[in-house]
């Protein structure tokens, strides 16, 4: 699951996405809440950043191929890095609005895709960007641990 | 009081160093060293699981025994409602609890009352916080509030601050004992019978309150040989009346009778200290807003399952179930006498819960950081079988055990090193 090594004074987590997989959405989420607690960052944050991983995680099972969760960690902010194997957003400023969703009905009567996953990760995050091509997606977040 | 006091302990003479305890405890609380387990006490929330689990019974939890009533004038027990289903459903709670009075009590109160008490301030807890937190979540089980304090602090603020039925009980019984007969609140004795090791810890070191009224508690297990001689010796006799709770009061014994007599219809149950961490993830996750009410313990059916009962959970469940056939309201307490003593702080939370940060490798961040990496290149070297021969729970434990100076390398048995803590290694 996790592949774990540290490169330029940062701690680096991936974790591997399946399609379709639900059972296993929310393990990226739970690992990097555990070690965010190991480095001592303050709980609300630890909170945003497990939304922000978990909505993620969902947005890839349900809307993509399959995909790759990074998480890059220095001891001031996470960066989060979100990259799915297509088939890519067609209209960004429309999935970024609130309730949109192109999840199946099969999907939505599971009780996911209602539509907030992006704008959720986004108001969960200091600095938000999305990247959409044919085939593939990549959202990056930072959130900072406002420590000083 | 040591602010790690747990009622949980070993037996070390017992203890073989098997690891099955450490296997089954849910907040990787146990370490074996030098063939022997160790409970790291920060971690541990006493639920019991390691005593379930060890098959040499050295896992158990300390309490007081009969000897300690000497210690009062008047002397009084409340027995857990769980008693009440340990028993072949044919006996009579009224001879169950004469039967523990004829040890050596001067009274029997009924911890029911406590639990129907709390119902009424629970309701009128959920009418004022239940529109802005949700969900609410039970105070009931004190394993589970440790485990929100040091697992999910983001919760704490949804945990209804109300005391528990046996805190309740004891209250309510000594201040009516010492108008009745004058005591001094020191000379009347409360003892608790407990199935519940977390209980025990929660009197001798409080959640939510400054003190408990209790004085003591006794392991169900320890005194059910005598309470049923006492039984077959009652059986058949008029004994005083002892019951005076409710019907749904008596079945907050089992998972679920709690949310049931509060009328929800909008709750979750959950039994099993791994189950509830689910479930609080998903609320940390916002995923459970629209839920009212979270009912979660730490044992398997609910206190039915406490680590300090005789019976079968599962027997014993429908012990219960005939015992709920019938419907009593018990006696009447008046809604506004229940809520002035919330306000006056004797039956509601004083004290603010404080996070525990058992998982923290520093307060340095910086410190943490390096740790951190030190950890992470050792779990690659390790091979991820956590087999628990190391004498920690998994390889991540291990490696974070041995960067914390709690093991040492060596005791993995794929070290090249390896020593295995002492095993003959045949
Ligand atoms: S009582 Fe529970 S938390 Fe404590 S050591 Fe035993 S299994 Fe672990
Ligand atoms: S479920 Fe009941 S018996 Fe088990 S730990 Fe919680 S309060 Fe104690």
């Amino acid at each position: 699951m996790s592949l774990v090594n540290s490169e330029a004074g940062l701690i680096k987590l991936e974790y591997d996405i399946v399609q379709n997989d639900f059972s296993r959405a929310g393990e990226a989420s739970s690992n990097l809440k555990k070690v965010l607690k190991q480095l001592g960052v303050p709980h609300q944050i630890i909170r945003r950043v497990a939304i922000a991983a978990y909505e993620a995680e969902i947005n890839i099972v349900i809307h993509s191929n399959g995909g790759k969760i990074t998480a890059k960690i220095s001891p001031e902010y996470i960066v989060l890095i979100a990259k799915d194997n297509g088939p890519g957003i067609k209209d960004i400023k429309l999935a970024m609005t609130e309730g949109y969703s192109t999840a199946s009905n099969k999907v939505r009567e599971m009780g996911f895709g209602a539509g907030m996953g992006l704008p959720n990760i986004k108001r969960c995050a200091d600095v938000f960007d999305i990247q959409s091509k044919k085939d593939s997606t990549q959202v990056t977040i930072k959130i900072s641990f406002n420590l000083e | 009081m040591n602010k790690y006091f747990h009622s949980v302990i070993l037996d070390s003479e017992k203890c073989t160093g098997c690891t099955n305890c450490m296997q089954k405890c849910p907040t990787e609380a146990l370490r074996v060293k030098d063939k022997k387990a160790i409970i790291l006490n920060e971690r541990c929330i006493d639920c019991g699981n390691c005593i379930i689990a060890c098959p040499y019974h050295a896992q158990k939890a300390v309490a007081e025994n009969l000897d300690a009533l000497k210690n009062y004038k008047y002397k009084i027990a409340i027995p857990a409602t769980t008693l009440y289903g340990q028993f072949m459903s044919e006996v009579n709670v009224d001879t169950i609890l004469q039967s523990v009075k004829d040890l050596g009590f001067d009274y029997v109160y009924d911890e029911v009352i406590g639990s129907d008490l709390a119902r009424i301030l629970i309701k009128n807890y959920i009418k004022i916080h239940g529109n802005n937190t949700k969900p609410l979540i039970s105070s009931h089980c004190p394993s589970i509030t440790r485990l929100i304090q040091s697992k999910f602090p983001t919760l704490m603020n949804n945990i209804v601050k109300i005391e528990s039925p046996m805190e309740i009980a004891a209250r309510l019984v000594k201040l009516k004992i010492k108008e009745k007969y004058g005591y001094e609140l020191s000379e009347i004795g409360v003892f608790y019978i407990t199935p519940c090791p977390a209980k025990i810890t929660s009197i001798k070191n409080p959640i939510g309150i400054k003190k408990s009224y209790v004085d003591g508690a006794i392991s169900i297990n320890e005194i059910y040989g005598d309470i049923y001689k006492n039984i077959k010796k009652n059986r058949g006799k008029e004994t005083e009346n002892f019951m005076s709770g409710s019907t749904q009061g008596i079945e907050w014994a089992l998972a679920g009778g709690q949310s049931k007599s509060l009328n929800l219809t909008n709750y979750i149950v959950v039994d099993g200290v791994e189950n509830a961490c689910k479930i609080f993830e998903k609320i940390e996750l916002g995923k459970l807003n629209h839920i009212d009410y979270v009912e979660a313990l730490a044992c398997t059916g609910g206190c039915v399952g406490g680590a300090l009962n005789v019976e079968n959970p599962f027997v014993a469940e429908n012990n219960f179930r005939n015992l709920l056939k019938e419907n009593k309201d018990g006696i009447t307490i008046n809604e506004k006498y229940a809520i002035d003593l919330c306000k006056a702080g004797f039956v509601c939370w004083t004290e603010e819960l404080i996070p525990k940060e058992i998982d923290e490798l520093s307060s340095d961040i910086r410190i943490a950081f390096k740790k951190m990496e030190k950890i992470n290149k050792l779990v690659k070297e390790l091979p991820g079988l956590d087999c628990g021969s190391c004498g920690s729970p998994t390889c991540q434990a291990f490696a974070e055990d041995v960067v914390n100076g709690l093991s040492s390398i060596e005791f993995c048995v794929f070290s090249k090193n390896n020593d295995t803590q002492g095993y003959d290694n045949k």
